[in-house]
C-alpha cells in the first residue's frame, strides 16, 4: 500500500462528532426571516389567479414579479423558473414564497393562500411523452450487416425506478443582503453554479453575489442543481425583504419537491454469432420530469455507458430525455450509468441464459481490454483489471462454486441465488466539459506565517474531500497538517475549480493542488507570502470527444468495478435476506483506504436498496405518495449486513499518485448483480427495479398456479 | 416545568406540547440534535431520556418533566464519549456527520446495556438509526473497537 493511502484522523472529524459542526439549519435565527414556498398541486394547469390574504406587517410574498433579474434558474439550458409563470408543470413547482419572522405565522399564511388553476392536459409517464428535451444518437461498425449474418437476436426492455437520494441532511440556504451584495450560505456541492445561478436571478454583478457552504450533510447528486433553485428562491426573497431570509426544507418537501434519479426504459436488441455478441442496437428512454435541468448530461453519460465494459464492435445507440409533468429529474450518484449499466448487464445474464452458457463466463468473452475501442471510437487507454478484479470477489464469496449449486433446482422454503456484475465509471466530466466549460483552477496560498491555505470551490458533503486535499498538499510539502488550511469554500475567497461532481475532485483538483505544492516546495521561501495558481490541462494521449458525433474518448479513464450478491428468499413471506455483498474496486491509488472503503460499502448499500426497496410511487395525478421515511424505505444497519469492499489498485498516471474518481462507481452496477441473485433464487426472469417483496410474492403465486 | 438537561436542572416555561427535539435546538440551543425527518424514523435527533435512547421528535414536553435528558453537547464531555470518539476516528465512521450524534448516543445505550456486545446485537441497537453514507459496516467496527478499548468503561 502506498503511504499516501494510509488512513489518518479526518479533519473534519472532532466537530462533526461531537455535534459542534454547523449545518444550515444550525445557525441562529435571530434577525433572520423564515421562508416556505408555496408548491403547485396541480401536474399541469394554467395559473389564474393566486389569492393572497391581507398580511400582517413584517410578512410579505415574493413572486416571479419580484425577481430582480432573469426569471430563471441558470442550470444548463436555463428553462427551470425561479417562481411559476403563467403555468405550472407539475405538483410541487413553486409558485411563490411567504416570508416572515415567525414560522408558524409564516406557515398558516402560506396554507390560507388559494391558488386557482386551469387544469391543463398532464403527461405523467414517460411512454406517452411527445417533448423530447435531448436527443442523441449514435454508434460505430455496420449494425445491419451485423444483424443480418447473426445466428440469433434477442429483444428486450428493461426499466428502472425513481431513486430519491435521501441524504440525512434535507436541503437549505440562508441568503443575507448586505452593503449592496448578498451573500448565500447553505448546504450545497456547486458553490460557483449557486454563484452564477444567483446572479442571474438578482440581475448582479458577480463581485455582488457570495456564495458559502455550510457543513453539508450528504448530497450523492441531489445537492448538485436544486441548491441554484433554492438559493435563487432565498436570494430574491431576501433582496425584497432587504433581510436575511433562511429556508430550510422538511422532509416532505425535500422528498417531494427535489430532483431524483432518472426512471428509465430501454430497449435491447442483440445479435449473436457463433456464441459471441456481435451488434447492440440500444434505445433508452430518461423521464427527465417537467424542467431539462442536467438531463443532457446525465442521459450522455447514459448512452455512453450503455454496452458496459463490452467490446461490442457493431453498436447503435439512440437515447432521448423525455418531458413529463413531474418533478425534474436530476444527479444522483452514477449520474444516468446505473440505469443502462442495469440494462446491459441484465441483457447479457439473459442472452447467456438462452444460449445455455454461465453468465460469467459468457460475459468474460466480451471484456474490453487495453487499447480496444470504447463505446464512442476512444480508447481504453489503460489495463483493464476486470478478470483479476473478478477472480477476487469469486476467491472472497466463493462465487463460481455457489453460482453452480444455487443454478440446480431448489423447492425448499429457503432458496437462494448468487449473481455478479462488472461495471465502469468514467471519471470526470463527460466529453470535452474539463477542457470547455469547467476549466479548473486551484489555488495554494502561503501566508508569511508559513501556513497553507488550500483554495479551491470543492465541497465536503461526507465523502471526505477536506481530509484527502489536506493529505496531498501535505505529503507534497512535507508538512504536517496543523500548518495546513483548508475549510469550506467561500467564493470570495477560492477560484472556480468547478463542481463537486462526477467523481472528479480528487483525480482532477487534487492534481492541480499536488502540482501547485510540488512548484511551491520549489520556490519555498520562508518569510514570504507566495501564491500558486494551477489550470486544468487536458492530458495529451485523448482522443477528441465531439458531442455532435458521439465520437472520441468520453472518459481519460475509467474505475473499475465487480459486484456480487448472493441471497436467501423466504417463499412464504417474499422477503430477501441479503447473505452478502461484495465488491472489488479499481479506484486507482486510494488517497485514504479507510474513506475508500467507506465510499464503497456507502455504494454498495445504496445499490441494493435502489435493486430492491427504493420507489418513489405517484398516484393517477401525479402525486408523490410516499414522500417520507416510513413510506419510502432506505436499508438499515440490519438490512445489508455482509458488506465487503475490496480494493484493486491500478494507477492513473495523469491522478494525483495515479488516484482516479471513486465516489460514484460503487453503485452502478449493484442492482444487477441482486437480479441475477433473485432471478436465480426464485426461476424466473426479471426485466425491472426494484424487485420488491410483493413483486417476489407476485412471482411466486404464478409458479404456485402453473 | 423541571428537568436535568446534560447535568443541569433546568425550568422550562414554555408550551407541553412543544416537541422535545424543537425545544432542545431553538430554546437550548443544542444543535448537535438534528432534525432528519420529524416522524420517529431516521434517529437523528436521538437523545438518552432516563437511560433510553429516544427519538426526541416524538416525545412532547409534558413526558419529559422529572427525567434526566442527555444530548449529545453533554454526553461529549464525558469519558466514554473520549473512548467512542477515538474508536469512530480510527475507522472513519465519520462520512457526512449527520446522523452521528445520535449513532454516537446510540452507541452509549449499546454498551451500557451490554459493555460487550455481538455484531448482531450492535446491528439491532443502531437499526433506529439511518446512515445513508456509509453502509454501516464502520459504525459497527467503531462500536465493537470502543467495547475493547474502553473495557470496564460500561
Amino acid at each position: 500500500m502506498d503511504t499516501i493511502s494510509k488512513s489518518v484522523i479526518k479533519i473534519d472529524h472532532t466537530p462533526k462528532v461531537s455535534g459542534t459542526a454547523m449545518y444550515v439549519a444550525d445557525y441562529s435565527t435571530e434577525g433572520v426571516l423564515f421562508g416556505k414556498l408555496l408548491y403547485s398541486t396541480k401536474a399541469r394547469a394554467r395559473l389564474v389567479d393566486v389569492k393572497v390574504p391581507v398580511l400582517p406587517d413584517g410578512y410579505l410574498v415574493v413572486d416571479k414579479n419580484d425577481v430582480p433579474g432573469e426569471n430563471q434558474v441558470h442550470i444548463v439550458l436555463d428553462d427551470t423558473p425561479v417562481f411559476a409563470c403563467e403555468t405550472v408543470e407539475y405538483i410541487g413547482e413553486p409558485i411563490l414564497m411567504v416570508v416572515g419572522p415567525d414560522e408558524k405565522q409564516v406557515l398558516a399564511i402560506t396554507n390560507s393562500i388559494e391558488v386557482i388553476y386551469e387544469d391543463l392536459p398532464a403527461v405523467l409517464n414517460m411512454r406517452d411523452s411527445d417533448v423530447v428535451f435531448f436527443n442523441y444518437e449514435y454508434g460505430k461498425g455496420d449494425i445491419e450487416k451485423a444483424f443480418a449474418d447473426s445466428d440469433n437476436i434477442y429483444e428486450e426492455e428493461f426499466r428502472t425506478g425513481r431513486q430519491e437520494q435521501v441524504y440525512l441532511e434535507t436541503q437549505g440556504m440562508i441568503a443575507e443582503p448586505h452593503d449592496g451584495r448578498m451573500t448565500v450560505h447553505g448546504s450545497m456541492q456547486c458553490p460557483y453554479y449557486i454563484h452564477r445561478a444567483v446572479a442571474k436571478a438578482l440581475g448582479y454583478e458577480p463581485g455582488r453575489v457570495q456564495i458559502i457552504q455550510d457543513v453539508t450533510g450528504g448530497a450523492f447528486g441531489g445537492k448538485e442543481a436544486f441548491p441554484s433553485i433554492l438559493a435563487a428562491q432565498t436570494a430574491v426573497a431576501a433582496h425584497k425583504a432587504g433581510k436575511p431570509v433562511r429556508v430550510v426544507f422538511d422532509r416532505q418537501e425535500d422528498m417531494e419537491f427535489t430532483s431524483k434519479r432518472h426512471p428509465s426504459l430501454c430497449h435491447y436488441k442483440v445479435a449473436v454469432k457463433d456464441g459471441k455478441v456481435t451488434a447492440m442496437d440500444i434505445d433508452v428512454i430518461y423521464d427527465a420530469g417537467a424542467y431539462t435541468t442536467l438531463s443532457a448530461v446525465v442521459l450522455q453519460r447514459g448512452i455512453i455507458c450503455s454496452s458496459g465494459v463490452y467490446n461490442i464492435e457493431n453498436l447503435k445507440v439512440h437515447g432521448r430525455a423525455v418531458k413529463t409533468n413531474t418533478v425534474p429529474s436530476g444527479a444522483f450518484r452514477g449520474f444516468g450509468g446505473p440505469q443502462t449499466f442495469f440494462a446491459v448487464e441484465m441483457m447479457m445474464e439473459h442472452v447467456a441464459g438462452r444460449l445455455g452458457i454461465d453468465s460469467l463466463t459468457f460475459k468474460e468473452k466480451h471484456i474490453a481490454r487495453e487499447g480496444d475501442s470504447t463505446s464512442t471510437s476512444g480508447m481504453y487507454h489503460f489495463p483493464v483489471p476486470l478478470p483479476d478484479m473478478i477472480n477476487e470477489v469469486d476467491k472472497t464469496c466463493d462465487f463460481r462454486r455457489k453460482y453452480k449449486e444455487y443454478s440446480k433446482p431448489q423447492t425448499g422454503r429457503y432458496r437462494r441465488g448468487i449473481g455478479i456484475s462488472l461495471y465502469f465509471h468514467g471519471a470526470g466530466f463527460t466529453g470535452s466539459g474539463e477542457r470547455d466549460y469547467i476549466k479548473a483552477v486551484a489555488k495554494i496560498h502561503k501566508t508569511s506565517d508559513g501556513i497553507v491555505h488550500v483554495l479551491t470551490a470543492n465541497t465536503d458533503m461526507g465523502q471526505g474531500l477536506l481530509t484527502t486535499f489536506t493529505k496531498i498538499v501535505a505529503k507534497e510539502l512535507d508538512l504536517p497538517f496543523d500548518r495546513i488550511i483548508i475549510e469550506n469554500p467561500d467564493t470570495d475567497l477560492v477560484p472556480d475549480s468547478g463542481p463537486t461532481v462526477a467523481s472528479r475532485s480528487l483525480m482532477i483538483v487534487g492534481e492541480l493542488l499536488r502540482r501547485a505544492s510540488a512548484e511551491l516546495r520549489a520556490i519555498w521561501k520562508d518569510g514570504e507570502d507566495q501564491i500558486i495558481e494551477e489550470h486544468f490541462q487536458e492530458p495529451d494521449f485523448l482522443i477528441p470527444f465531439t458531442i455532435e458525433n458521439f465520437h472520441g474518448d468520453a472518459y481519460p479513464t475509467y474505475a473499475w468495478a465487480v459486484a456480487a450478491v448472493e441471497l436467501e428468499i423466504d417463499t412464504l413471506t417474499g422477503l430477501a435476506n441479503v447473505l452478502g455483498t461484495y465488491g472489488s474496486f479499481d479506484v486507482g491509488t486510494p488517497i485514504d483506504m479507510n474513506i475508500v472503503v467507506g465510499q464503497m460499502e456507502g455504494g454498495l448499500m445504496q445499490g441494493v436498496g435502489y435493486a430492491s426497496m427504493e420507489q418513489i410511487a405517484a398516484d393517477s395525478k401525479g402525486r408523490i405518495r410516499n414522500n417520507n421515511l416510513s413510506d419510502y424505505i432506505i436499508p438499515t444497519s440490519m438490512d445489508v449486513t455482509n458488506l465487503v469492499a475490496l480494493i484493486h489498485v491500478e494507477k492513473y498516471p495523469q491522478g494525483p499518485y495515479g488516484a482516479k474518481g471513486a465516489g460514484e462507481l460503487s453503485v452502478v452496477g449493484v442492482p444487477a448483480a441482486y437480479i441475477e441473485a433473485m432471478e436465480m433464487a426464485i426461476g424466473t426472469r426479471i426485466n425491472h427495479i426494484p424487485f420488491s417483496a410483493e413483486d417476489t410474492m407476485k412471482v411466486l403465486q404464478e409458479v404456485q398456479r402453473k | 416545568m423541571i428537568f436535568t438537561l446534560n447535568g443541569k436542572e433546568v425550568d422550562y416555561k414554555g408550551s407541553l406540547n412543544a416537541r422535545l427535539l424543537d425545544v432542545l435546538r431553538d430554546e437550548y440551543r443544542l444543535t448537535g440534535v438534528k432534525c432528519g425527518c420529524k416522524e420517529g424514523e431516521c434517529g437523528s435527533c436521538s437523545v438518552i431520556m432516563d437511560g433510553l435512547l429516544i427519538n426526541s421528535c416524538m416525545v412532547a414536553l409534558g413526558r419529559a418533566e422529572g427525567s434526566t435528558i442527555v444530548t449529545i453537547e453533554g454526553y461529549s464531555g464525558m469519558k466514554r464519549f473520549a473512548v467512542l470518539e477515538k474508536a469512530y476516528a480510527s475507522v472513519s465512521a465519520v462520512q457526512c456527520g449527520f446522523c452521528i450524534p445520535g449513532m454516537i448516543l446510540a452507541s452509549e445505550c449499546i454498551l451500557a446495556k451490554n459493555p460487550h456486545p455481538t455484531e448482531d446485537e450492535i446491528r439491532l441497537g443502531i437499526s433506529g438509526n439511518l446512515c445513508r453514507c456509509t453502509g454501516y459496516n464502520s459504525i459497527v467496527n467503531a462500536i465493537r473497537i470502543a467495547a475493547e478499548e474502553g473495557d470496564g468503561l460500561w
